[in-house]
């Protein structure tokens, strides 16, 4: 298995050239980076020439509060899970985008045709804007949510909450009346922490 | 001549076939779809957010209620994603213990599958036959986790505990009478593996009595052959996974290529459609019944065989016994510093995927050495196939919407998250 990976890897640094960033093999996994403006062109390549036929799973992922701010990046990326049934082997590809305040990066629909509702998700929970989708709707949140709920600014308990007023007679929005609390603190140690 | 519109139908969301809280909106022209369109999002609970702010070990009560009716197998992923990324590994007897509780959570998904499917297409027996067998499998997740559903038994490092060595009994009441509850009784004298056995002994008479309803009935062929055919190319290109997949032909089953736990020491077959519509799919998950009975078979052979731990001894990651708890000040501090705190694991990414009841079950994890998560995806099966719910609708009437839903085996704690 780690014999063909690194065959893999060696065969895509040759192929894509330019286009792939970064390339890491850790814990019996290939990770590539590609650059995210011609990131259909590269997947259509490693479609058709490394026979990843199948998208297995895509999301977003905000990387802003990574390692509590010491992270030093862009900060959407996208990542995406890909299969070879021919060849029984996985792939991660992930692409960032260029720019934090306006995520944009190229949809790859027309690659892989099961990603449509994968990038509607990512849209959906990061305002990631997937170009050339052909409908790139919320899917998973409320009609008329408004705001991104998985960017780590957003709280956990949200900004608005719903409930039914009986003397407008309708369910209506007001803003969330719990407090959020936090049972275990996220802790994250330095190096070798207690030896 | 008067002018032709096309109709717009709402399926949904309380309509009892659509498995939940599916709405659909179908543009119609006539009784034939022009256009299907799922809403989804109306179980949508933010899963994957509440993870992020849990450590590692209380968000595997949340796994169970992805999808609802196979909740070990979700916990399996977890876990696996959790251990490749700290490094360690199972003991045996936790892998094989694994290995069997998945294959009973496939025949306990199977059997609402074919229950609730052959309901919406018109056939009310089976719905019964099989939740009688349901029943069993119910007590099996009881005696070893407490909790007939929501489980929570697989843990980071192995299975919570070992597999108890009586199985509990009916009591008395004044709806059962002696002879009654000795015959209940019956089968639950010894631990339970030797319930589970009786159950693997009975359980291919039961599935030859799924089959004489549905297998040969003239009604159930009418309204699953030639519906919702898949390609095997378009299987690949919508990301189908499961028996979705090998209905349409395609022997890839995760269990057999990219074998986890101790899959690879099992002999099964796995059986594929020809045509990729759904009675290949009917017939490929009846066959897996089977299949899972075969393993299970096997494990328990092997259990009988071989004692053993079943969850690591590293105790940054699993508890102490109490007992060592109670005499000795180091496990005292793990144990103290594992329930406070929890576990850290290591910075870096890892997606493990297992072959789930409905196809391929995968978490994405992502840490930065902190002691919660800081991304988890859930990659699940249903999502993907009810995403190509327009392509496989197009064409066919609205009575076959309900045998494709169906068909997809849509569970919505899975799809919405």
């Amino acid at each position: 298995m780690a014999s063909k990976l690194e065959a893999l890897k060696t065969s895509l640094e040759a192929t894509l050239g330019g286009e792939l960033k970064l390339a890491v093999l850790d814990r019996g996994e290939l990770t590539i980076v590609l650059r995210a403006a011609n990131a259909a062109q590269s997947c259509t390549t490693l479609r058709d020439q490394f026979g990843f036929e199948e998208c297995i799973d895509l999301c977003g992922v905000d990387y802003s509060a990574y390692k509590d701010g010491q992270y030093d990046g862009l900060r959407f990326a996208v990542v995406c899970h890909l299969l070879s049934v021919k060849n029984n082997i996985r792939l991660r590809v992930r692409f960032f985008a260029e720019d934090d305040d306006f995520p944009v990066v190229p949809s790859l629909v027309n690659v892989w045709p099961g990603v449509n509702w994968f990038e509607r998700e990512a849209f959906d929970l990061y305002g990631i804007v997937f170009e050339g989708h052909p409908d790139l709707r919320r899917i998973l949140t409320d009609y008329g949510f408004v705001g991104h709920p998985f960017r780590k600014d957003f709280p956990l308990s949200g900004h608005v909450e719903m409930r039914y007023d009986p003397v407008q007679g309708r369910v209506i929005y007001q803003p969330v009346t719990i407090e959020p609390r936090e049972i275990t603190p996220r802790i994250l140690r330095e190096e070798n922490y207690g030896g | 001549m008067a002018e032709i519109r096309n109709f717009t139908l709402n399926f949904g969301p309380q309509h009892p076939a659509a498995h939940g809280v599916l709405r659909l909106v179908l543009e119609m022209d006539g009784e034939v779809i022009v256009r299907a369109d799922p809403h989804i999002g109306l179980l949508h609970r933010g899963t994957e957010k509440l993870a992020e702010y849990k450590t590692f070990i209380q968000s595997v009560p949340y796994m169970d209620r992805l999808d609802y009716v196979s909740m070990m197998c979700n916990e399996h992923a977890y876990c696996m994603a959790i251990e490749k990324l700290l490094g360690i590994d199972v003991p045996l007897r936790a892998q094989y213990i694994r290995v069997m509780f998945d294959e009973i959570t496939r025949i306990l998904n199977h059997l609402m599958w074919i229950g609730a499917h052959a309901l919406d297409i018109g056939a009310m027996t089976v719905f019964l036959y099989a939740f009688r067998e349901r029943e069993d499998l119910m007590d099996c997740y009881e005696a070893v986790s407490g909790a007939r559903m929501h489980a929570a038994y697989y843990r980071p490092g192995g299975v919570y505990r070992d597999l108890p060595d009586s199985m509990p009994q009916y009591e008395f009441s004044k709806i059962k009478n002696a002879r009654e509850l000795a015959k209940l009784n019956e089968n639950r004298q010894g631990s339970l593996l030797d319930f589970i056995e009786d159950f693997t002994n009975r359980f291919p008479t039961c599935v030859d009595e799924y089959e004489t309803l549905l297998t040969d009935n003239r009604i159930w062929k009418q309204r699953t052959v030639g519906i919702g055919v898949v390609t095997p190319e378009r299987a690949l290109a919508l990301g189908f996974s499961g028996p979705m997949v090998r209905g349409s032909g395609i022997a890839w089953d995760l269990r057999k290529k990219q074998p986890y736990e101790v899959y690879d020491r099992m002999d099964f077959d796995i059986p594929v459609g020809v045509n990729g519509d759904c009675y290949d799919r009917y017939l490929v998950r009846i066959e897996e019944m089977r299949q899972s009975n075969r393993i299970i078979k096997q494990c328990i052979q092997w259990l009988r065989a071989n004692q053993g731990p079943v969850i690591t001894d590293n105790h940054k990651v699993a508890p102490p016994k109490r007992v060592d708890m109670k005499s000795n000040m180091e496990e005292l501090i793990h144990h103290f510093k594992l329930f406070t705190e929890g576990m850290h694991v290591p910075e870096g990414e890892a997606y493990s995927a297992v072959e789930h009841p409905k196809g391929e079950f995968g978490i994405y994890l992502v840490s930065d050495g902190a002691n919660k998560p800081y991304r988890l995806k859930i990659r699940a099966p249903g999502y993907a196939h009810l995403a190509a719910m327009d392509e496989m609708a197009k064409g066919h009437m609205l009575a076959d919407v309900v045998a494709i839903i169906g068909t997809q085996d849509i569970v919505f704690g899975e799809i919405d998250r």
